[in-house]
């Protein structure tokens, strides 16, 4: 019950001799069970999946994909997010006959847990983000190469480059992202008669404005860690412009260097207009205050308008961070992009490339969106009817721009992000008047970790 | 009296134990020993692949430089420039040293004398005192990551008990020059109950006829106790001490749960979990902070050992 001697001959003939071995035994697998009864019996085809990896990959084999593909999902919280997700695996269930077995971990651990994930038993299919950080582990090695379901229709070249590896090959399939912008309550400013600024001047004197109005200017907190680098990002990106932003990130530009003294220094300018205090506050919680109108407005990601009440979500609305040299201006923002990427050796390659064409395409898309509001879809053929004002006014607003960072943690070396970054960066919050004595510092330390 | 009493409990059972000995080894049959050396084999397998190997590990891969992914070719030596650079630019080192010092210090200042106290009051068989023995002990099931949620409760800044009270507005877990003692009060408060349960044991061992003669001797109640019975504790003593020194060189969980050891509540503990753990994955740096750390506790551990043994010599 061999399954054809030339599809075996074919498939042998892409894989090296030491698992050639495996494909034999996978082929009588499939042709004793039949497709239907492969359905029933996915714990035996995963349990001699463990030799076989890439077995029925490569050539896409004998037609429709079979079996059970596992996904590791990042999204555990019972909240909208894992709706989408569930109401997006249910759907792809039904439309391919596969099985989709969902390993859920919350966000952050997810995150702490890669590294050991990756090497460990990973699932075929799972949550990541583009850019730097999925760079660098597809370069050693621990996420399969996706090439072959590039192009995808409807995803643009941003999205093919973020998706893109150092080796030039397609190691992601995006899924969805966010603009980081500046969020305010719309009937409070139409109250208070307050407009967006498009310069950094307009935005002081807002600031001020909003102070004497007995409200805090701007949301801040920093307690995760990770929000700062938002305000470190865009403030780079509008004083030095997007490619040294890219080259800092690098680890080619210096961070004692003129360039960045700069931002620590108009990033000390605009403190006074910030919450105190941030370093023992979450941004959810910081959020709160934009929700109970106690402060003007926060810079995040646009998933901060999800802290609304549902009722109160089309009384958001953002402005992008305004100019602050008109030579470099403001076409340059952050807007990370969440998807899903392949591991390195999946047990069942065949259903974990269909899992993730149908993840990148329109289909899912609309599946999800029943489920609840998602950010804003990769992919532009998407159906946007249905979404809130704010992210479809986003998903214009992203296009609109020039150049698209993917965020601090994303764009730079894991290890020096979280260990470097995250406590620099509330140094300078605790103690902003240093900046010479911080930048120094991270410069060090980027030596010791860029090598 | 205070040079007469430590030998007196000691005295009657040391030289039993001695006679005693030898013989019941003696009489072991054959399958008796095989079983007693495989109860010792058995476990110090365990603990040499457990612990001592790791051990060993984690000294050599602090001379190395590795990000955790792949095999050991990946492994890239650099001698000691890990310690080079934890000792020189590494901004968070100075203050997890200082913090592990001052919770050292504290842990020794408060719940110790506070938990000698309690375990004497209870000691003193007043009513209800079982209540409060469990009461006092209590806070010692809950893991320290459950006391960090529950003083959370208390501290929060906005809906906390403490600034709802006293009408501040202190964030006392946010403030990087709080917060180390806010969590350090949090830490005692659940000490107190261990330290006193560890006294409460040692008192109820000490020889009653010890204090029935200090009586007789006319000494005073407090007398009785510092010269007569806390010095009959001496091994109850070093067990507390060793507790403290290691409970304050792993503190970790209740720092982590508020904030990750970050800002104001750096622990060498918390630097070693956030280099290795996680995405970052420095190994070798963050295993020259846990050599650092080994090094640190292997000194306690050499005092305490020196004292025991003494001790036993003493015997």
């Amino acid at each position: 019950m061999p399954r054809p001697a030339s599809e075996a001959e074919y498939l042998a003939s892409l894989l090296p001799p030491s698992v050639a071995a495996g494909v034999g035994r996978r082929g009588f697998l499939k042709g004793a069970l039949g497709t239907g009864a492969a359905l029933t019996m996915p714990a035996l085809l995963a349990a001699c999946g463990g030799d076989d990896e890439g077995g029925g990959g490569g050539g896409g084999g004998g037609g429709k994909p079979t079996g059970t593909v596992t996904f590791g999902s990042n999204e555990a919280g019972g909240d909208v997010p894992q709706q989408r997700r569930d109401a997006l695996v249910a759907a792809y269930e039904k439309s391919s006959g596969l099985k989709v077995k969902v390993n859920a971990v919350d966000h952050n651990t997810f995150q702490e847990n890669i590294n050991n994930y990756l090497q460990g038993n990973p699932d075929d299919v799972f949550a990541w983000f583009a850019g730097f950080r999925m760079q660098f582990f597809a370069e050693r090695g621990l996420i399969g190469d996706v090439s072959d379901l590039w192009p995808i229709d409807g995803m643009g070249d941003a999205f093919k480059k973020a998706s893109t590896g150092a080796d030039g090959k397609q190691y992601f399939v995006p899924d969805s992202n966010y603009p980081w912008v500046v969020l305010y309550r719309k009937s409070l400013w139409d109250e208070r008669g307050y407009t967006a600024p498009t310069t950094y001047d307009e935005m002081i004197t807002l600031a001020k404005q909003m102070q004497s109005d007995g409200l805090n200017p701007f949301a801040f907190a920093d307690k995760q860690g990770w929000p700062a680098m938002g305000t470190f990002d865009i403030l780079n990106m509008r004083l030095n412009g997007y490619d040294f932003h890219v080259n800092l990130m690098a680890g080619e530009e210096a961070w004692d260097s003129a360039e960045v003294k700069t931002v620590f220094e108009t990033w000390r300018e605009l403190l006074p207009y910030h919450q105190e205090n941030a370093l023992g506050r979450d941004w959810e919680e910081a959020a709160q205050g934009v929700v109970n109108n106690e402060s003007g407005m926060y810079y995040l990601g646009l998933f901060m308008f999800e802290q609304f009440p549902e009722d109160e979500r089309e009384d958001v609305d953002f402005f992008n961070f305004p100019e602050i040299d008109s030579a470099i201006g403001a076409d340059a923002i952050d807007a990370p992009i969440d998807g899903y990427c392949m591991s390195a050796d999946p047990e069942n390659e065949d259903g974990a490339k269909d899992f993730l064409s149908y993840l990148g395409s329109p289909d899912a898309a609309a599946a999800a969106n029943e489920a609840g509001f998602p950010l804003i879809w990769a992919n532009s053929n998407a159906d946007v009817s249905g979404l809130q004002p704010i992210q479809q006014k986003a998903a214009e607003f992203i296009a609109e721009q020039t150049s698209i960072a993917q965020f601090l943690d994303r764009d730079t070396r894991p290890d020096f992000a979280s260990t470097v970054m995250i406590p620099a960066l509330q140094q300078f919050i605790k103690n902003p008047d240093d900046v010479d004595g911080l930048t120094s510092s991270i410069e060090e330390q980027k030596k010791s970790i860029f090598v | 009296m205070t040079t007469s009493a430590p030998p007196v409990v000691p005295a009657p059972d040391a030289p039993k134990r001695t006679a005693k000995r030898p013989t019941q080894i003696g009489r072991l049959s054959r399958s008796d020993r095989i079983s007693v050396f495989l109860m010792v084999a058995v476990p110090t397998a365990f603990v040499v692949w457990l612990v001592v190997l790791p051990g060993i590990l984690s000294v050599v891969l602090s001379f190395t430089r590795w990000e955790g992914i792949g095999g050991i070719d990946t492994i890239e030596w650099i001698g000691t420039e890990n310690y080079k650079n934890i000792f020189t630019i590494y901004p968070p080192f100075d203050p997890a040293i200082q913090h592990n010092l001052i919770w050292l210090v504290v842990q020794f200042l408060i719940p110790t004398p506070l938990g000698i106290f309690l375990a004497v009051l209870l000691d003193k068989e007043l009513r209800g005192s079982r209540f409060y023995q469990s009461a006092f002990f209590y806070t010692v099931i809950l893991s320290l990551a459950l006391v960090g949620f529950m003083w959370q409760l208390i501290y929060s800044p906005d809906q906390g008990l403490l600034n709802e009270i006293t009408g501040g507005s202190t964030d006392w877990y946010g403030d990087p020059d709080v917060n180390l003692w806010a969590v350090l009060v949090a830490t005692c408060w659940k000490q107190t109950g261990y330290v006193m349960l560890l006294y409460l044991a040692g008192l109820k061992a000490v020889d009653p006829s010890l204090r029935e003669a200090a009586k007789v001797d006319g000494a005073s109640e407090a007398q009785t106790f510092f010269r007569v019975v806390f010095p009959v504790m001496r091994p109850i003593n070093i067990i507390v001490l060793v507790i403290i020194f290691i409970e304050s060189l792993r503190a970790f969980d209740i720092v982590w749960v508020v904030n990750k050891g970050r800002n104001g509540l750096e622990l060498i503990s918390t630097l070693v979990t956030s280099n290795i753990i996680g995405e970052a994955s420095r190994i070798g740096f963050g295993s020259a902070l846990a050599t650092i750390m080994l090094a640190i506790s292997s000194i306690f551990v050499a005092i305490y050992l020196r004292i025991t043994m003494h001790e036993e010599r003493n015997r």
